[in-house]
């Protein structure tokens, strides 16, 4: 084993693929690098294998990574996070009995995050009154976007996440399933399971998240601390490559040929039409129904997909905060903040990219058309984000922010 | 008070499960309870209230298990083994023999360190017989390969069996191949002849 001998975890979702492709497609090769890929079947295990070493770099969820170098929860394991795998790609699933109720008290395909939750809203109130088992979803981890994403939907729709519905963690592998025995009634999971709860005839796509929070992160490449700092120029190829295999990915005319790797049982094992669907942002939120299109709902590189902004680790502490998985200090939050190293991709890409910011850090709010200035002091556009409630994230105010929810 | 641990093991591999029970039982630790079935994981974890649980990695309902404990009131909370920065080496060998811990919080380590090496060393058995049982499974495979390539090779080019796998051992010599894949090559080949 020579440093530039590599072994990275990661799990069977589509989101897998700027890594995968970043070695499939000799992305890591041209940096020198001979990377493994191994595929894990439980977030425990990619924390578990990176504690001890037998992995250098996995592909983490963004508030796991987060949640490693914090400690919360678990050992502390310092982690590093010098570059973003993607945006979005997760969406929010309700059985087909859950769906049918929702209908009744106004929520329809395609309808806004807004309308829906106050559908939900009324069905939980409804059961309440009527004294009905509670309401149950699953997600996939604790420190996740999804149950992030869950739970700001669910909460800014006036339904307590805590005490009026109850969250199960559940893999992803296994959701489907819990989905047509009634064991849950809906999930909040990354493709392909949204499309194959649907394509089963067990569920209907109440929202894609990115309609929660237009560009909201997902997963990133997360290191060992101590590994990234001893091996600087191997992190700096892990950057570039994968930064090079996300262009590759986002490009229209390789979506075919990527569905078809990712198809492969060694990777995510799922049919091809389906994974080609969700990487040309395209859903079918109901079985007979035509796929629709949803803008920006998967984005691998456009839209500064790769780029680690801080601000996204200080939002993830704002919610372990929120939902009293941690404490709130200065401490921890400057410990949440410095997992995000913008600094990393930066020097790797300097000469690459030519759109990275100069700030680490985004105010989220939902504004059209706005302007980041990068390095060549241009304006960059990007498209609408921040959160479907209006309500602003200022990464200056965290503290502030989380108060904000009372 | 008995000083006997209550020990759950949640494994979906029978054979691994019956081997860990053995040993732990061989020990003289009687309180063993194996759980198969994972859709009431929570029920059997509160009706058996064990103090230590042990669970294979290759079980993605580890993550099921870690959140259960996380947010349940009705269990005792059972944190990861892997808290205690001095047993590092210990949780090294665990990973690596592909089982995890948790252990109820409080518990003196003392206690279920013979535990935990002696379930360590019983996953290694196993591996060990499963990868036995593997390269046995292979070469039953390649040998039904070779065996069938000979039969073409007899029946095609009229030779005898001696004959027929000397010339596959040349091929793969010559080829730099194993015997099994040059056999696998020949029956394909016999296969776009038909």
């Amino acid at each position: 084993m020579t440093p530039n001998n590599l072994i990275v975890g990661f799990v069977p979702l589509l989101d897998c693929a700027t890594l995968v492709v970043a070695v499939e497609k000799g992305f890591t090769a041209q940096e020198g690098l001979e990377v493994t890929l191994v595929r894990e079947t439980s977030w425990a295990n990619i924390r578990d294998r990176m504690m001890v070493g037998h992995f250098d770099a996995a592909q983490m969820l963004g508030p796991m990574a987060v949640a490693c170098s914090l400690g919360v929860g678990q050992l502390t394991i310092p982690v590093v996070v010098p570059i973003s795998l993607g945006l979005g790609g997760n969406a929010i699933t309700a059985s087909n009995t859950l769906w049918e109720q929702m209908k009744e008290q106004g929520a329809h395909l395609n309808a806004d995050p807004i309308t829906q939750g106050q559908a939900l809203q009324k069905v939980v109130q409804q059961r309440a009154n009527r004294q009905q088992l509670q309401l149950t979803f699953g997600m996939v981890y604790p420190f996740s976007c999804h149950n992030y994403e869950l739970r700001y939907w669910l909460a800014s729709s006036g339904i307590d996440p805590d005490r009026d519905v109850q969250l199960i963690v559940i893999p992803p592998l296994l959701l489907v399933d819990a989905l047509r025995h009634g064991q849950i009634d809906g999930f909040c999971v990354g493709e392909p399971w949204n499309s194959l709860a649907v394509e089963a005839g067990v569920g209907t796509i109440v929202n894609a998240t990115n309609e929660i929070w237009r560009l909201s992160p997902e997963k990133v490449l997360g290191c060992r601390a101590e590994w990234a700092k001893q091996h600087p120029q191997q992190v700096a190829g892990m950057i570039r490559a994968i930064y090079r295999a996300a262009q590759w990915c986002d490009d229209v005319e390789n979506h075919a040929a990527l569905a078809t790797i990712l198809a492969k049982p060694r990777y995510i094992g799922a049919p091809v039409e389906i994974l080609q669907r969700a990487l040309s942002c395209k859903l079918r939120l109901a079985l007979g129904t035509a796929p629709m299109h949803i803008p920006e709902f998967f984005v691998m590189n456009r839209q500064l997909a790769n780029f680690p902004w801080a601000s996204h680790a200080l939002w993830f502490y704002s919610q372990m905060v929120r939902w009293k998985q941690c404490e709130y200090s200065a401490k921890l939050l400057e410990v949440a903040r410095a997992t995000y190293r913008a600094d990393l991709y930066r020097n790797a890409l300097m000469l690459i990219d030519e759109s990275i910011p100069m700030t680490d850090y985004k105010t989220e709010r939902a504004v059209a058309g706005r302007y980041v200035v990068n390095e060549k002091n241009s304006a960059l556009t990007l498209s609408p984000e921040g959160f479907f409630d209006s309500r602003v994230f200022e990464p200056t105010d965290v503290e502030g922010y989380i108060k904000s929810f009372g | 008070m008995s000083d006997s641990l209550r020990i759950l093991i949640v494994d979906q591999n029978v054979t691994r499960a019956a081997v860990l029970e053995d040993g732990l039982r061989e020990a003289g630790h009687r309180d063993v309870v194996v759980v198969r079935d994972m859709q009431n994981l929570l029920k059997r974890i509160v009706d058996t209230e064990p103090d230590v649980i042990f669970i294979d990695l290759e079980n993605p309902n580890r993550d099921v298990l870690e959140q259960m404990f996380q947010v349940s009131r009705t269990v005792q909370r059972p944190i990861a083994m892997f808290v205690d920065k001095s047993d590092v080496g210990m949780t090294e060998a665990a990973v690596n023999a592909g089982v995890s811990a948790y252990v109820v919080d409080g518990l003196k380590k003392e206690r279920i360190h013979s535990i935990l090496e002696l379930t360590i060393s019983r996953f290694k058995v196993f591996n060990q017989l499963r990868s036995e049982l593997d390269k046995t499974k292979q070469q039953l495979e390649e040998r039904k390969l070779v065996d069938r390539a000979k039969g073409i090779l007899m029946k095609e080019r009229g030779l005898n069996e001696e004959q027929a796998y000397a010339l596959l051992r040349k091929a793969a010599m010559n080829e730099n191949l194993k015997l099994s894949q040059v056999a696998q090559s020949v029956i394909t080949a016999a296969k776009l002849f038909k």
